[in-house]
């Protein structure tokens, strides 16, 4: 690695910045908010210490460990608070931005060709690489720094310069961790997807053992580097050293992919490339066997990823009994609640955060008409003798097969789990119909995919806004205690909640018809628009 | 009869009309091409043709058919290489081929599928991902001629072959053409389109500005003269036709129209010729002096 490797660096630094300035700002102005607002909001909901010991022996269970993590339950400040419940979650929504941005410049770049206009111009062979680390340690530096003395200045007792300024490094740091890996992947495996899959998955990998870690496998959370973030203790210890842990390990992941890359082909990889049938399977011959094809490692990844979210959260409900079981307090708070156990209350909760991951994988499966669309893929099929009806219906029924999987897969993991551990454990039926019941509301995200492709599919990708709106007021509704027409603008928010509430029809009918009827509308806009190409 | 039929086609992008008031027809058992610089609106006629554009004005028929209405009924019968062959990564050349080949309905010619993938010197085992652009370009050429259409629609088919696969390519289309089945090429290499197309449509800026048989265009066209003689050939430049005229020592280079062109020999005749070259005219020269553009031509002459 000479001189000339990082040759004109500084110029691809100022052209992905020119190119990528308004994306970059808007991941920097959603996150720094977010995490501005959420002590603000405990500020104003739990004023006083009493309220916010109240809060923290309704977290002090096993369940909500997993989630969110081990907290200062002991001195529940606002900064504890802030600390328990949201540095964890947006930690992972970092490490993400960190996967996809980095794919995005790495791999992607090259696997469209971009790379080698670039690279034959007087431009280093490492030089893409160091620009792309560059930009990502500008972007998390910023963050780290706006949001540390952005909480230092918010000026609330419990929320100190020392821990506001580690609570930002932390984010920025781990968010390096995940860029560095994400590049080392990029060098490894010859397809932007796979890069983004196998990130993903590993970031995923690190928040399931963890979770298994805190609830009661200690020596585990320190495997995964999410572990490591919780481990600061910010708002209390402040363990200053974990940050060296992720910097460790980042500067491991940056020296193999710079050697990695420093060593290997344009466009290659170092999986070998097998080769491949010379004659397709009949499976693959139609419309939709291409889309199940294309997408078949995708959905497989999701649906394990969902019965392993549903077997991690049943296998702590036995933990929850035996917990409940000891705390008289608890077991008096519950049983005002009309008869219903708190295991029970907790299902419903956990319900919703299922439903919603399981979202995920079906309104992929419909935008990826959309990503065939802008790869000019479509008219290789509707230039044959192939209707866009045809067409759109196989990517639906994908969906709509690929939704059922995932709601099954979580609930029926969670209860099998959850059987195996409980003294008394749910009928399969009250589990799995509680995740069943969020089926409509899932047509509905589906359906409005749909929508969206047949008349504005330059933007259909805003329906992750829609996603991310339903996860955030469902899941946080009952800490933020939102008014009830906001749980409501989400179709999530009309399902009832199993098998605390009582099943209604009413709901699940007006969400089916409305689910076909924005499904048919977009089918009819797909129908008569221009094909993009 | 024409199997495809355009009156008047025009297709806006917002207030950019990338295709203006086209009107072109393709009759049964010819090759037409259809050439014009890069954005043109080459891609954007064809697309309208195969039902991926709306057409803002205008008609167009395929087989006595609307091209959008009974876009699938047209396809059956039609074969399509788009200029651009973005394939899946993850499926091999095989696959995309088999695939291509079913969804275009019919019956699968397994035969012609090996023997066009030996004649392309093509390994179908290979991932879409490791494809050059010229291979990428194969899958979707075997895919085409290895079924059965009545219509082949080529965009820019041969852009990223090499000159052995342009040939192989050149072979397909004029068995096709022997069969009886009808081409719509569009193409910037004048050689192919010289040597494959009974009728040309050059367009320019969303507009044909040419079009007809390669004979009737020749008339168009120039010859180009190199002549030397025993005696200095005066007053050529003021002779009506006569273009460009270049003097390297003794001898002379010119184009002449090739209407005017006995006029001007007889006129050189008389100074004594002692060596005359001419070459004939190319599409090329009438692809260039279109190209040079309204100010180009207007200084000429
Ligand atoms: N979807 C589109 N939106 C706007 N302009 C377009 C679009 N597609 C093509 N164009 C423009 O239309 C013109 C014709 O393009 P095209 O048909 O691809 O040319 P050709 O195939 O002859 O090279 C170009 O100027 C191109 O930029
Ligand atoms: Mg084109």
């Amino acid at each position: 690695m000479n001189q000339q490797s990082f040759a004109n660096t500084g110029k691809l630094v100022r052209f992905i910045l020119r190119l990528d300035r308004f994306r970059m700002l808007i991941w920097l102005l959603a996150l720094t908010f977010f995490t501005l607002m959420v002590p603000l909001a405990f500020l104003d909901l739990y004023p006083s210490q009493a309220d916010r010991d109240v809060m923290a022996e309704t977290m002090e269970n096993p369940a909500m460990t997993a989630m969110v993590g081990p907290g200062d339950l002991g001195n529940y400040t606002v900064g504890a608070m802030t600390a328990h419940q949201m540095l964890l979650l947006t930690a992972v929504v970092v490490g993400l931005m960190n996967i996809l941005l980095m794919n995005r410049y790495t791999r992607s770049e090259e696997e469209d060709g971009r790379r080698e206009l670039v690279r034959s111009l007087p431009v280093g062979k490492l030089a893409n690489l160091n620009a792309s680390f560059i930009i990502l340690s500008l972007l998390n530096s910023l963050l780290a720094i706006i949001t540390g003395v952005g909480l230092y200045a918010l000026g609330i007792d419990s929320m100190g310069l020392s821990g506001s300024l580690l609570y930002g490094l932390i984010l920025g740091v781990t968010g390096l961790f995940f860029a560095g890996l994400t590049a080392l992947i990029a060098q490894i495996t010859e397809n932007a997807r796979t890069v983004f899959g196998f990130s993903l998955a590993l970031l995923l990998i690190a928040y399931l053992i963890r979770a298994i870690g805190d609830v009661g496998h200690e020596a585990l959370s320190w495997v995964s580097p999410l572990g490591w973030v919780t481990a600061a203790e910010v708002y209390s210890a402040n363990n200053w050293w974990v940050l060296l842990l992720l910097i460790g390990g980042t500067l491991l992941f940056v020296a193999l992919a710079f050697y990695l890359n420093a060593i290997r082909d344009l466009d290659a990889g170092f999986l070998p490339s097998r080769s491949g049938k010379r004659q397709a399977s009949p499976l693959l011959l139609s419309p939709l066997g291409l889309a199940f094809r294309l997408q078949r490692t995708g959905i497989m990844s999701w649906a394990i990823a969902m019965l392993l979210v549903g077997v991690s959260y049943g296998s702590v409900m036995g933990d929850l009994d035996s917990f409940f079981g000891s705390n008289e307090m608890m077991q008096q708070l519950l049983a005002s609640q009309e008869g219903t156990s708190f295991t029970a209350q907790f299902v419903s909760v956990l319900m919703v955060v299922v439903a919603l991951i399981g979202t995920v994988s079906p309104v992929m499966a419909v935008l990826r008409l959309n990503g065939e669309e802008k790869k000019d893929r479509l008219d290789h099929l509707l230039g044959r003798a192939v209707s866009r009806t045809r067409l759109v219906a196989g990517y639906l029924v994908i969906a709509v097969i690929n939704g059922f999987l995932m709601l099954s897969l979580a609930a029926g993991g969670l209860w099998l789990a959850a059987a195996s551990v409980m003294e008394e454990p749910f009928a399969f039926g009250e589990i799995y119909g509680a995740g069943l019941a969020y089926y409509p509301a899932m047509l509905v995200m589906v359906g409005l995919v749909v929508l969206l492709i047949g008349f504005v599919p330059k933007v259909s990708s805003v329906v992750w806004l829609y996603v991310f709106y339903s996860f955030f007021v469902l899941y946080f509704g009952g800490v933020f205690q939102f008014p009830e027409w906001v749980g409501k603008l989400s179709p999530f928010g009309y399902i009832p909640e199993l098998p605390v509430d009582e099943m209604e029809w009413a709901p699940v009918v007006i969400l089916i018809v409305i689910a076909v009827g924005l499904t048919a509308v977009g089918m009819l806009g797909f129908n008569r628009r221009d094909i993009q190409g | 009869m024409a199997l495809l039929k355009t009156e008047g086609l025009t297709k806006m992008f917002g207030n950019f009309k990338a295709v203006d008031d086209i009107n072109i027809d393709v009759q049964k058992g010819e090759v037409y091409g259809f050439i014009g610089p890069n954005g043109a609106g080459k891609s954007t006629t064809i697309r309208v043709l195969l039902g991926m554009l709306k057409a803002t004005n205008g008609k167009a028929s395929i087989f006595g058919k609307d091209v959008w209405q009974d876009a699938v009924e047209i396809h059956k019968r039609i074969a399509y290489v788009p200029g651009d062959v973005n394939l899946w990564p993850n499926l091999t050349g095989g696959e995309v081929i088999d695939l291509f080949m079913k969804l275009r309905g019919g019956a699968m010619n397994k035969n012609r599928r090996e023997e066009l993938i030996g004649k392309f010197n093509f390994d179908p085992s290979k991932k879409c991902r490791t494809y050059s652009k010229g291979n990428r370009q194969k899958v979707s050429l075997i895919a085409a001629f290895a079924s059965d259409a009545d219509l082949y629609i080529l965009d820019e088919p041969t852009s990223g072959l090499d000159p052995l696969m342009e040939r192989t390519f050149q072979e397909c289309v004029m068995e096709a053409r022997d069969e009886g089945k009808s081409v719509l090429l569009s193409s910037h290499i004048l050689s192919e389109v010289e040597r494959l197309c009974d009728r040309v449509g050059i367009i320019r800026d969303g507009q044909i500005i040419e079009s007809g048989s390669l004979d009737e265009l020749r008339h168009l066209t120039r010859t180009n003269l190199n002549v030397e003689t025993k005696q200095q050939i005066t007053s050529l430049d003021d002779m009506k036709g006569v273009h460009h005229v270049e003097r390297k020592e003794q001898a002379l280079s010119l184009q002449v129209d090739t209407e005017n062109l006995d006029d001007v020999i007889r006129h050189i005749s008389q100074f004594g010729v002692v060596k005359l070259e001419s070459a004939p005219p190319t599409l090329e020269d009438l692809f260039m002096r279109h190209y040079e553009g309204a100010s180009a031509s207007g200084g000429e002459s």
